[in-house]
This record gives C-alpha cells, structure tokens and sequence, in this order.
C-alpha cells in the first residue's frame, strides 16, 4: 500500500493537510514544575559524574587548538575555565579572562549537530554472496550524549533539525536515534560576542525551553532550572537547594547583561520572502566577488544539513560500505543537471546558500534557518556578514 | 500536565529508515535504443503482488555496490506486479555499469519516492502529454494508467519528440495506445532517409493543435529541462492555465527524501516535492540562471 505524505510545499500552496508531531515535544516530559535550584560549582562534576554512571558520553566545551570546541569529557577540569572568546568577523581569538568563570565564552567552530548529524557516518553495507548482492542495515548506535553547555541558539537549532530530520515525511534514522537518547544541560550566556545576534532571530539569549537542565553562572555557583522529570532524577546526585531570591536576582542580571552586550542586528520583518524576491538582484555578484566559496559558514552552521552518500569499498569488491558526509551547497558539483554543474560562479552558490538559509527554509521547514549564532560570520575567511548582505539587498531592492 | 508523553505515529519502513535497500534482480532487458534499455527487476522469493505499486511519475533508487546510486523513473505500467521497470539511458558510472549487467544479475533498490503525476486531477479533463526523449519513460506509466481508466480522461493528445527516430522509445506500442483513442503525434530534430514524419521541436506540434477547450485542458510534460519550458509556455499561449500544467524536473539525488539537500530549486526538493510539479508552483525558480 501507498500512502502519500503531503509535502511541505503542497501545505504551503494550501493543498493537503499535513500533521506534524514533534520528537522535541515528546523528549522532555515532566509531570510537575519545580523551583530554580543552587548548586556550588564543585557539585557540577557530581553531575558529571551521575550522567556517566547513567551511561552517558558527557561531551561539552575544551580547549584545542587555540579555540573552544566541543568534545568527549572526562572531568569539569577540561571545561575552558577562565577562558573567554573575541570574535569579530573573519576572527577568533582566546583570551584569559580576569575571573574564573567555567562558562565565559559563546560558541566556537563547533556546533552539536557533529554529535546528532555525524560528520560521517555509514548507513548500509552492501555484501557480495553466492545468490548476488545483500544488503545490510547499520547496526544501531547505543551511544548515549549528554551535552553540555548548549545555548539558547544552539536549543534553536537542535530544534531547527530536529524539523528536517525527524518531522517531515522521512525520518533519518541516525538522528533520530541519537536525538531519542540525549540529555541537554544548557548555559545560559551572560555575555554576547560581537557577531551574536539572537535576539534578532528571538533565539536567546535565555534557555527557555528543549532541555532537561538549565544552568545560569554567578560568581558563587550555578542556578539550575529543570526543564524534564529525568532532569530531575539527575540533578538530585547534587547537593544543590532551591535558589534564594538574591541568587535569583544575580542570575538575573548576569543573563541581562548578555542582552545588553548584543550589538548585532538583522531586520527579519520582510522575511521570508526578500531573498527570493531578488535573485537577480546585484548584490550576489558582489558578494560573489568576495567570497572564497569555502566552505566554512556551512560547516560551522549548526543548522546546515546538506550531505553526499560515498562509496567505500574493500579491494576485492566484495564488501561496499555506503558512507554519509556531510556536504555543503558551495561545493561545485553540489548540484547538477545532466552531469553539468548548474551553480557554476560563487555567488550563484552564495545565493543558494543565503537564500535558502533565510528564505526557502521557511517554505521547507516552517522555520527560519537561522539561529543568530554568528558562527558563519567569525569563521568566514574574508568576514563576510550575512546580516549586511541582508541589509545590502533590503536597501536597493530590485524592481 | 499530561501523565505519559504524546506517542508519534508509527511510520512505515521507508519512511522510518529511507537507507532501506532491498536486493532486486533483473529479470528480461529489452533494447530500446542506442544506449538505451529496459530492465524489469524483480525482488527474490515470494513477493506481494501490491509490492510493486507506485504512482505513475514517481522514481526508485537503483544502487549498484561500489559505483553509487541513481535516480530512476518507472516506465511501466502500474498495475503490474510481477517487478518494476526502468528504461535507463547510459549517462554515468551507475548507468553504464547497469548496462554491463546480465539477467540474473543482482542491484540494490530503494523506493518507490516522490511526487508523481497527479492523476485523480489529470481526470475529467482534455490532456496533452509531452515527452522529449528520455521523458518518455515516465511519460510511458501515466499512458498506461491513462489506458486502464480510458473513461475518465478526455481527449489525450501525446506529443514525442526525440533527437532522431531511432531515439523515439516505445514505437511498438503506438499502435495499441492509438486503439485507446490516444492521439499519438511524433517529431525528430534529424529525419534519416526513412523518416516520413515530423522534423523539429516539440513545441511546434504543440502550437499547431486545435484545442477545442483550452480551459478544459492539463498539460503534463517530461523531457530536458529546456523543452519543458517551451512547452509550458505554448500551452499557455493555447490557453492553458499554468495551474493546469505540470512538468517532471530532474536535478542530482542522493538521497530521495529531502534530507541531502542536492536536488533543491528555490523551496522545492525535485526528490520529495516532486519530481512532478505544479508550473506556477515551480516557474518564479525555473527561468533564473544557475538557481
């Protein structure tokens, strides 16, 4: 039997009706609020410890090479402690900080979506037998994560994923699984770095919702919020008390503060719907002429999805793994017709990218792309900024 | 607050895991011309009749181990169960290995995926069908459907067009599919000496016809992208509307869900939206150069 899905792009024409669910909603159940809890920041490693005693992999911030990335921890020593992050576009430097906060810093070049979406992972095996060709499944990954230090931004964008990955008429089954097993503690920012802008994208920079455990720094200890029941069980390994009013009121401000410090703007009023409305606009050719068509913004994006399916095959032919990667629209062969590359200039790929991040992900996924994290901005090799390309466009629209 | 969490639907295999690969074997080939053949593929064992439905205008994904996968229209008739057929021209490494193949041989396959023709709104009305070379293939499916369910369906014109004669598919069938009342028009861009018919583009047959309802007609059209756009925009001039007109798109696939994002054009997935779109749904994206 057929059963016909309807697509978002038939709902969005109006045709068929589509009901969606949603994992996220499913994820964090909790039967019954509870108040903001205090802990001392020593009982964050008890923490540590309970999340691994429950089996999980605890991944969250480091230092390597000279930048905070996200990583396997083993201990709240390897968390970038006294550490804090300058980024501006086309840059991104680590400076020590003059206190010791264990949460200092925004995001770096990584995003979770390497834990959700593997930047390779393989998705059958293909076996030569004496009757032909078998096929056979991947084998089911057990590995549980729980994330550590994920901001607001980056809640959207799991969020953003969860919508491509696991509430359209497919599923992929990797995130999924994945996704199923995860436990979030966020950290609420308590500062902005020059190329955040999620309060224009009304992403952040406050936790609201997606996680099973919300932490905010002050200089004493962290405020915890909970967010689900196992959020509950885990943060009971801690000796932590409900919050006293003036440690509600220091929380408060330190996550004001990271309002405060936003200086990064992007008017989103007429999207979706500007970029689309100017693909021929001039602009793309300009920042075509810019562009190196790196890479970059959409290996950092923790939002960017794209992937290309390899062949990886043993020497006798006999076993072939299929082998997914993640891929990025500004590569040339990213889309063809008839074998011929059809974004053969850069700034055909700029646009493609920057309209769909913006624009066609709203017809897509009922979202925007975009998060407002600013990743693509700092790591752009040559700065370019989409929130000035946006306003670039907005400004001289084409007839 | 709820006691026990909402519980999603179940999804069928393919939706839950869309990697599903089953192994299918080729059952007869059949030469359809230079370069191009039909395959009927056949899973092992025994199979579920309905195992092999789709809807006319919707794809498989060939895989052959080692080489990669390709997107592949069905060519058949729908109601068949006894595989699914492709006609494949060879074009690349998926395609020139499958034509290496023998019967017997074993490839991977996942499907079927996509949007396809949109019979139930195709019914009632005058229909003309357009099919440019190898936009034969799934063209042929929608003919078949169109034969099963005679009644349903107006006056039906099909327009083939193809480089030379010998690249016009499925001739054999003409003459059945003309004893179905099917008004079957052919063109070549080069005649050969014993060529007696038409020369030149699609288009221009299309201009030529005598609607008798404009209003009261669909144009469905698959082909090279070019053709499509030309023959969209005649049956506009006949009268058609562009909500009334539909054409198959084809862009690189890998994974035929929407979730690679290779195959996009403006908002639509060619996998998942279509490949069979709406003209006004798709013609803002159509015309602007490398989008």
């Amino acid at each position: 039997m057929l059963t016909l899905v309807p697509s978002p792009l038939a709902l969005r024409f109006g045709e068929g009706s589509g009901e969606r669910f949603y994992y996220f909603d499913k994820q964090l159940h909790m039967t019954a609020s509870s108040p903001t809890l205090f802990f001392a920041k020593p009982q964050l490693q008890a923490l540590f410890n309970e999340l691994r005693g429950r089996g999980y992999c605890v991944v969250g911030p480091t230092i390597e090479q000279e930048a905070i990335v996200y990583s396997e921890l083993q201990s709240v020593e390897e968390l970038p402690r006294g550490w804090t992050d300058e980024q501006a576009p086309g840059q991104y430097r680590l400076k020590r900080r003059d206190d010791d906060a264990w949460f200092g810093f925004v995001v770096g070049p990584h995003s979770w979506k390497k834990y959700l979406f593997p930047p390779k992972a393989t998705l059958l095996s293909a076996e030569k037998t004496e009757t032909g060709w078998a096929f056979i499944p991947r084998a089911a990954d057990s590995t549980r994560y729980a994330l550590l230090g994920v901001r607001a931004c980056e809640l959207a964008a799991i969020r953003i994923q969860d919508q491509v990955f696991l509430n359209g008429p497919y599923q992929d089954p990797i995130y999924r699984e994945r996704r199923e097993q995860l436990f979030i503690v966020a950290v609420n920012c308590t500062q902005a770095a020059s190329t955040c802008f999620c309060t224009s994208m009304n992403t952040g920079p406050r936790c609201e919702r997606g996680f099973d455990l919300a932490l905010t720094e002050i200089d004493e200890g962290f405020l915890c919020e909970i967010g689900s029941d196992l959020g509950r069980d885990v943060v009971a390994a801690c000796s932590a008390a409900p919050a006293t009013p003036a440690q509600l009121q220091a929380a408060e401000t330190a996550r004001q503060q990271a309002v405060d410090q936003m200086t990064r703007h992007m008017d989103i009023s007429d999207l979706p719907g500007l970029l689309l409305g100017n693909l021929d606009h001039p602009r793309w050719k300009e920042v075509g002429g810019r562009c190196l068509s790196c890479t970059n913004c959409t290996m950092v994006c923790p939002t960017c999805f794209c992937s290309s399916v390899t062949e990886v095959r043993d020497l006798n032919m006999e076993t072939v793994e299929r082998e997914r990667v993640w891929d990025s629209c500004f590569n040339p062969d990213f889309s063809n017709l008839g074998g011929s590359p059809v974004r053969n200039d850069t700034a055909s790929r700029y646009r493609q990218w920057l309209t769909h991040k913006l624009d066609s992900w709203h017809d897509q996924f009922g979202t925007s792309g975009c998060v407002g994290c600013g990743r693509c901005i700092t790591w752009c090799p040559v700065g370019i900024d989409l929130t000035e390309e946006v306003a670039a466009i907005r400004e001289t629209p084409t007839p | 607050m709820n006691a026990s969490p909402p519980t999603p639907p179940a999804l069928q295999p393919l939706h839950a895991n869309p990697w599903l690969t089953r192994t299918v074997r080729i059952a007869d080939v059949i030469d359809e011309a230079p370069g191009v053949a039909t395959y009927r593929l056949t899973l092992d064992g025994d199979t579920d009749p309905a195992a092999y439905s789709f809807i006319p205008g919707q794809f498989n994904m060939l895989y052959l181990p080692g080489v990669g996968e390709s997107a592949i229209s069905m060519s058949g008739d729908p109601t068949r169960s006894d595989g699914w057929t492709h006609t494949v021209r060879v074009a690349g490494n998926v395609t020139k290995t499958l034509a290496g193949l023998n019967r017997g041989d074993t490839l991977g396959l996942r499907g079927p995926f996509g949007a396809g023709w949109p019979v139930e709104e195709l019914a009632g009305v005058n229909l003309i069908i357009v099919a440019g070379g190898l936009g034969m293939a799934p063209i042929r499916s929608l003919i078949y459907h169109v034969v099963h369910h005679r009644n349903r369906y107006g006056h039906v014109w099909l327009i083939c067009g193809a480089r030379t004669p010998e690249a016009l598919l499925y001739r054999r069938e003409y003459d059945l599919w003309r004893q179905h009342d099917i008004d079957v028009h052919e063109t070549v861009d080069r005649a050969t000496a014993d060529w007696t018919g038409q020369i030149g583009v699609v288009t221009t047959l299309i201009d030529r016809l005598r609607l008798p309802h404009p209003k009261q007609t669909q144009l469905v059209a698959c082909g090279p992208e070019v053709m499509m756009k030309y023959a969209a925009a005649s049956g506009v001039r006949l009268g058609i509307a562009v909500e009334r007109t539909w054409l198959s798109l084809e862009r690189n696939m890998q994974c035929a869900t929407g979730l690679c994002g290779h195959c996009q054009l403006g908002p639509a997935f060619i996998c998942k939206d279509g490949p069979v779109l709406r003209y006004d749904h798709i013609r803002p994206y159509l015309f602007v150069e490398q989008l």
